[in-house]
């Protein structure tokens, strides 16, 4: 008995575990052909969204990550920011793993315009300080881009934000010591030309490139389970951030990128060097 | 029409706006979007460099840089061997100054270190822009650099419409926005394939030695694993022969796809598919989440065409597809089509370039 509870008393180490954030974003679904609306100010957003794909593999790593080292992450939130459907892709992450969520409301349309990655990277500070209050946070890991935005910035932002070392395009992310604060880890980054290695310490900010894994489908299962994980909301004022959440862009016009046409089809191997030689290309 | 009315004071590049008949403002166009009357531009430009070679990307976004007017500056950093790099950037046609500063910390072209030295410098010479190539290095410092100065980044332009208006794909290149930044200090990156490099010649720019307190930051570069080749860089490269899924195994992309390029004296590219199937390296990919390329010529070979592959060579001057599927969304933008079977057209195709 006294074993069980000298167990029970044991402070749960909570300091020395690790808290990962995983923002995720609601995108139009890879798969659809976009069309410019018509009044010319963005793309028809009537068709069907998805978790970002990028954000799916971010998730998949924080799962990975526990599943490898279950003692050392004590938790895995997922966080989104955005209009009241983003609980979807928040739903999903909480599927896939993800312990508790948390849902930064923004109505559509309340900001004047688009919710740019400079924002979001402030509304995910707010959100690493205030769950930081509950257990702090150790390392964020998200995708690399939005497949909306192609903007590739909001991980760079958050890092500068926090002063934290960031890791992007991450193909690869193996822990040399224990997963705790100061601890050091080696991440494999896609550069142009190849590969880059470097080393860092926690906390930090990775992105996930394509290759880093294959993310898992949640089964049916555990996305019933996933409606009863914690699920928090704030909303801009909430955080405080209600002005700086505005946009600095003003998007003028958003249009069909010029048409390609297709040409004719040869016959065969031979036609084909005609061709090629008729337009100076051999 | 709305940019007369938004840019009251400025000529823009449009020659219908009205202002371009008054004979001040079409001499504020030929110097750039600045005129008289409005605070001058200034650019800072970040030239990136490896192996004593100025980048490409960065020589076009020298070019964009240029569409503004007014002063550009560059900073040059790095390791050993940087005054070398400093002295051919000098000679860049457009640039009037080169900064260099050399610490070990910027190898391997960390964010850490070299976004606050770039912040400080734009920061001391109140530069309204500042530019770098859309890289895999510009993509991770720049929006770094940008926070620190809290600054709405503008990723890779497309076109400069005027001084704060630029142009930019979104949805993997399936539309376009213009975006109007009123932003103090404008971030940009600049698509690599977007405008023509600037000339490497000409130039008489002079070169100014910053000092470097580059502060000890928890990232260590370790190495770079570069894929070595004698073919021609894949970003720049005027000829493309490119393999896709139908490729079926890494031994086939090196029997039939590298022969072709090599007859064509072409560089070799991927899809996603012939990628994430192990055929063909990292490095090579072709698409919204590899390299974005427009060469003179592209050859498409047993690839579908999916969206996100068309992102990435959509701008090529002329796409040819070899095909099995005469359905494939490829022969919807190739020039030339070739609806056969790889295994015999392939070999065929690279006899009679011999």
């Amino acid at each position: 008995m006294h074993g069980t509870l000298a167990t029970m008393m044991r402070p749960t180490p909570i300091s020395s575990a690790l808290r990962i954030l995983v923002p995720v974003k609601r995108t139009i679904d890879y798969a659809v052909k976009i069309r410019v609306a018509s009044d010319g100010k963005g793309v028809d957003t009537n068709v069907k969204h998805a978790m970002n794909p990028f954000d799916e593999i971010a998730v998949e790593e924080a799962v990975r990550l526990r599943e490898k080292h279950k003692e050392a992450v004590s938790k895995i939130t997922a966080v989104s920011a955005g209009p009241a459907k983003s609980a979807d892709v928040l739903r999903t992450a909480l599927a896939m793993g993800a312990d508790d969520a948390i849902h930064v409301e923004i109505p559509d349309n309340s900001l004047g315009g688009p919710l740019e990655p400079l924002a979001v990277s402030k509304i995910l500070q707010a959100v690493i300080k205030k769950a930081g209050e509950e257990e702090e946070v150790g390392l964020v890991i998200m995708g690399k881009q939005a497949i909306d935005d192609d903007a590739s910035q909001t991980g760079q932002m958050l890092a500068a934000r926090l002063d934290w070392p960031q890791a992007t395009f991450a193909s690869k992310l193996e822990f040399l010591g224990k997963l705790e604060k100061g601890e050091e880890v080696q991440i494999t980054r896609e550069v142009d030309g190849g590969l880059g290695i470097v080393k860092t310490t926690l906390p930090f900010v990775m992105t996930t490139d394509l290759r880093l894994n294959e993310p898992r489908y949640a089964s049916l299962p555990n996305i019933m389970k996933a409606k009863k994980k914690p699920f928090k909301k704030y909303s801009l004022k909430d955080l405080g951030l209600e002005e700086d959440a505005k946009p600095r862009l003003e998007v003028l016009k958003v249009a069909e990128p010029p048409k390609r046409e297709g040409g004719a089809k040869v016959e065969d191997v031979d036609a084909l060097v005609g061709k090629l030689k008729e337009l100076g290309r051999i | 029409m709305f940019a007369p009315r938004l840019l009251p004071r400025l000529a823009t590049s449009s020659v219908r706006s009205p202002l371009a008949s008054t004979s001040s403002s079409l001499l504020a166009s030929r110097r750039g979007f600045a005129s008289s009357r409005t605070a001058l531009a200034s650019s800072l430009l970040y030239l990136e460099h490896r192996e004593g070679e100025l980048n490409a990307a960065s020589l076009v976004a020298l070019t964009a840089a240029k569409k503004i007017g007014g002063d550009i500056h560059a900073i040059v950093a790095g390791d050993e061997g940087v005054k070398e790099v400093a002295d051919k950037a000098s000679k860049c046609e457009g640039l009037s100054k080169v900064f260099t500063t050399s610490s070990p910390s910027y190898r391997g072209l960390l964010s850490e270190p070299l976004a606050p030295v770039i912040k400080a410098l734009a920061e001391k010479g109140s530069y309204t822009h500042i530019f770098a190539g859309h890289t895999a290095a510009g993509r991770d410092i720049f929006p770094r650099l940008a926070a620190l100065l809290d600054s709405s980044q503008v990723s890779d332009i497309i076109a400069v419409e005027s001084e704060d208006t630029f142009q930019r794909p979104i949805y993997a290149g399936n539309a376009i926005a213009t975006v109007k930044s009123n932003d103090k200090i404008k971030v940009i990156t600049v698509r690599g394939t977007a405008f023509d490099k600037a000339s490497e010649e000409g130039g008489s720019a002079s070169v100014e030695e910053v000092g470097s307190d580059a502060a000890e930051t928890p990232t260590k570069f370790i190495e770079d694993k570069l894929s070595k080749s004698d073919r021609p860089d894949l970003a720049t490269a005027s000829r493309v022969v490119s393999g896709g899924r139908a490729i079926k195994s890494a031994e086939n992309f090196v029997k039939y796809i590298e022969p072709l390029a090599d007859s064509m004296k072409a560089a070799v590219g991927a899809s996603r598919a012939a990628v994430d199937a192990g055929y063909a390296d990292n490095a090579l990919q072709v698409g919204q989440t590899g390299k974005i390329i427009a060469p003179e010529l592209y050859v498409a070979v047993g690839i579908s065409g999916a969206i996100q592959h068309l992102a990435g060579m959509k701008d090529s001057k002329t796409i040819v597809a070899i095909n099995k599927d005469a359905d494939a969304p490829i022969f919807q933008v190739a020039d030339v089509g070739l609806v056969a079977d790889l295994y015999e057209a392939v070999p065929e195709l690279i006899e009679k370039l011999k």
